[in-house]
């Protein structure tokens, strides 16, 4: 049981690196993203082919990233400049990606057989096989969290920010908005390739299905570890979404060994997600209700 | 100093809701003017302030600040120039960022912005001095979100925000009238008080003739896209609700009759 929440744990860092970029596309730049679905597939294509052709995995992994950005890059500039509501922008990339993804990729699926990878490197080198995953997770995440720590307190971090929030102001203070949406696009998208990129490496092959339903994940992570976790600054805000995202893995494993079929798991997972985004209505609600028949009784 | 010169603004060109909101504005505001404009409901207030800040752009004619042309600048580019105050306390403020952080992003208005620190050390304890002459009992929260303050506290907070930086011209868009009379007078209070201490060059919207005639030092009155009234100076400083009912009665041909203008 152990080695199995384990594995899950692992699962959820590196799925949760990707949950981060979904959070600075929904809740940092309040942008319903659904680019997600395809750059997460994207990002894994790459990295599964370049590290297929003998590419170093690592440099494999960034130029994954580099797709991503190109992909927010389309979404962005479909959105700011040829005024495409962002919903359906979105969408227009991520159904773009299925073709492209198939180019990339020239097969549905490519297997990673005895081809050198990220999570092989470190079992060269004699780390414990079972902890690789989970180590490689957390360098990743550790770096990711501390870059947009770091970013989102910068001049052009609070512009973006400030966008989300208000776009109206900060357009009155003289940013000016287009770019700071598309540079969110851009960031967000490339910590979902990244994560994609390392998940095909992490299970040894990538797949054209393997984003399916990854914007769904990214907000379940994001929701269950702001309900879970009251946040307090935006450090802390990061580590939720991470710990959301091993909840959510933790619970998905947990389902699955007590029979739910795995083909019901993205029926059970946007249940999941719809109770969790009721859960802040339900609690006003209730307030309120509870406020009225007070009244009644007093 | 402001030069408008033949600006129309149409709305809905080219369709049955055609509607030419302002009428070949000709307009000159000199540096220092403190400038209130009233006008009923649909008169081109808005439209005029809008046009001025690259919100909207004009059909033809030229708008000059200071010696920049900037008719067609865009409006992020234009807020290097303007100081801003909107009727909606939301809209001036981000509401989940902090008191600070909102100064922060203002004090960088037309300025490059790069990698370094959205908000240094050295800052907070300016802003604490500024918002302690407040008297809002803000200083002593500077790192609270806005959306925690009310109505009066985020106008405050954002003209302070739309000074900080001294702006060549302040446009003020009925900035009071979403607040309860005593909030509004004082953040009118304030205003003022801003306004003479950095000698601004202002334009304030406002649906109150008192308003109007107690503050700033020219009173332009619009109706139906066109300036019917334009007093300043001594004229402005002996003029009464009474007259100015008169004087839009005799320009417009027609009865002044909007309750809120009126009753407030």
């Amino acid at each position: 049981m152990f080695w199995i929440i384990q594995s899950a744990v692992s699962l959820g860092i590196l799925w949760g690196i990707m949950s981060l970029g979904v959070y600075i596309t929904f809740r940092v730049l309040n942008f319903a993203d659904l680019t997600v679905d395809g750059s997460f597939t994207l990002g894994g294509a790459v990295s599964a082919v370049l590290a297929a052709r003998g590419v170093n995995p690592l440099l494999a992994v960034l130029i994954a990233m580099v797709g991503g950005m190109m992909a927010g890059l389309t979404t962005g500039l479909l959105n700011t400049k040829l005024r495409i509501p962002g919903l359906l922008a979105s969408i227009l990339t991520q159904i773009a990606l299925y073709s492209i993804n198939l180019r990339v990729m020239g097969s549905p699926n490519i297997p990673l057989l005895r081809v050198p990878t990220i999570f092989t490197w470190l079992g060269d080198i004699g780390f414990p096989t079972r902890w690789i995953s989970m180590g490689v997770g957390l360098v990743f995440m550790a770096g990711v969290i501390a870059l947009m720590y770091w970013f989102f307190g910068t001049e052009i971090g609070s512009a973006i920010r400030a966008t989300g929030d208000n776009p109206h102001m900060i357009r009155a203070l003289g940013v000016h908005t287009d770019t700071t949406i598309i540079l969110g696009l851009v960031m967000g998208n490339a910590l979902v390739a990244l994560s994609g990129g390392l998940i095909a490496q992490q299970q040894g092959y990538g797949d054209i299905g393997m984003g399916t339903g990854a914007i769904v994940i990214g907000l379940a992570a994001i929701i269950i570890g702001e309900v879970l976790f009251t946040q307090r600054n935006f450090m802390f805000r990061l580590m939720a979404v991470i710990f959301g995202s091993i909840v959510y893995r933790i619970v998905i494993t947990l389902v699955l060994r007590f029979g739910l079929k795995s083909t019901d798991l993205k029926l059970f997972t946007a249940v999941l997600v719809a109770l969790a985004l009721y859960l802040p209505v339900m609690r006003s609600e209730y307030r309120q209700f509870k406020q009225r028949r007070r009244k009644i009784n007093a | 100093m402001l030069k408008i010169k033949q600006v129309s603004k149409t709305f809905y060109l080219g369709t049955p809701n055609e509607h030419q909101a302002l009428k070949n504005i000709d307009l000159t505001i000199n540096t220092g003017d403190f400038v209130t404009v009233i006008g009923g409901n649909g008169a081109g207030k808005s439209t005029l302030l809008n046009l001025i800040a690259g919100v909207l752009l004009p059909d033809g004619g030229q708008i000059m600040l200071d010696d920049q042309d900037v008719t067609w600048m865009p409006e992020h580019k234009r807020a290097a120039l303007l100081g801003r105050v909107f009727q909606d306390p939301m809209r001036g403020t981000a509401g989940d960022m902090g008191i600070d952080e909102n100064l922060a992003l203002a004090a960088r208005r037309g300025k490059r912005r790069g990698l370094g620190w959205g908000i240094a050390k050295s800052e907070r304890e300016q802003y604490r001095e500024i918002l302690g002459k407040l008297d809002l009992g803000l200083e002593g929260r500077l790192g609270a979100k806005v959306k925690l303050l009310s109505g009066g506290q985020r106008q405050a907070l954002t003209l302070m925000m739309a000074t900080l930086k001294e702006p060549r011209m302040l446009l003020l868009d009925e900035h009071t009238a979403a607040l309860d009379p005593k909030t509004g007078a004082r953040v009118l209070a304030l205003t003022e008080e801003l306004i003479s201490r950095q000698q601004l060059t202002t334009m304030m919207i406002t649906h109150n003739m008192r308003d109007a005639i107690k503050y700033g030092n020219r009173l332009l009155m619009l109706h139906e896209g066109r300036i019917i009234l334009d007093i300043q100076g001594e004229d402005k400083r002996r003029l009464h609700v009474e007259d100015l009912l008169h004087m839009f009665e005799k320009a417009s041909g027609s009865q002044l009759a909007n309750d809120r203008m009126l009753l407030s």
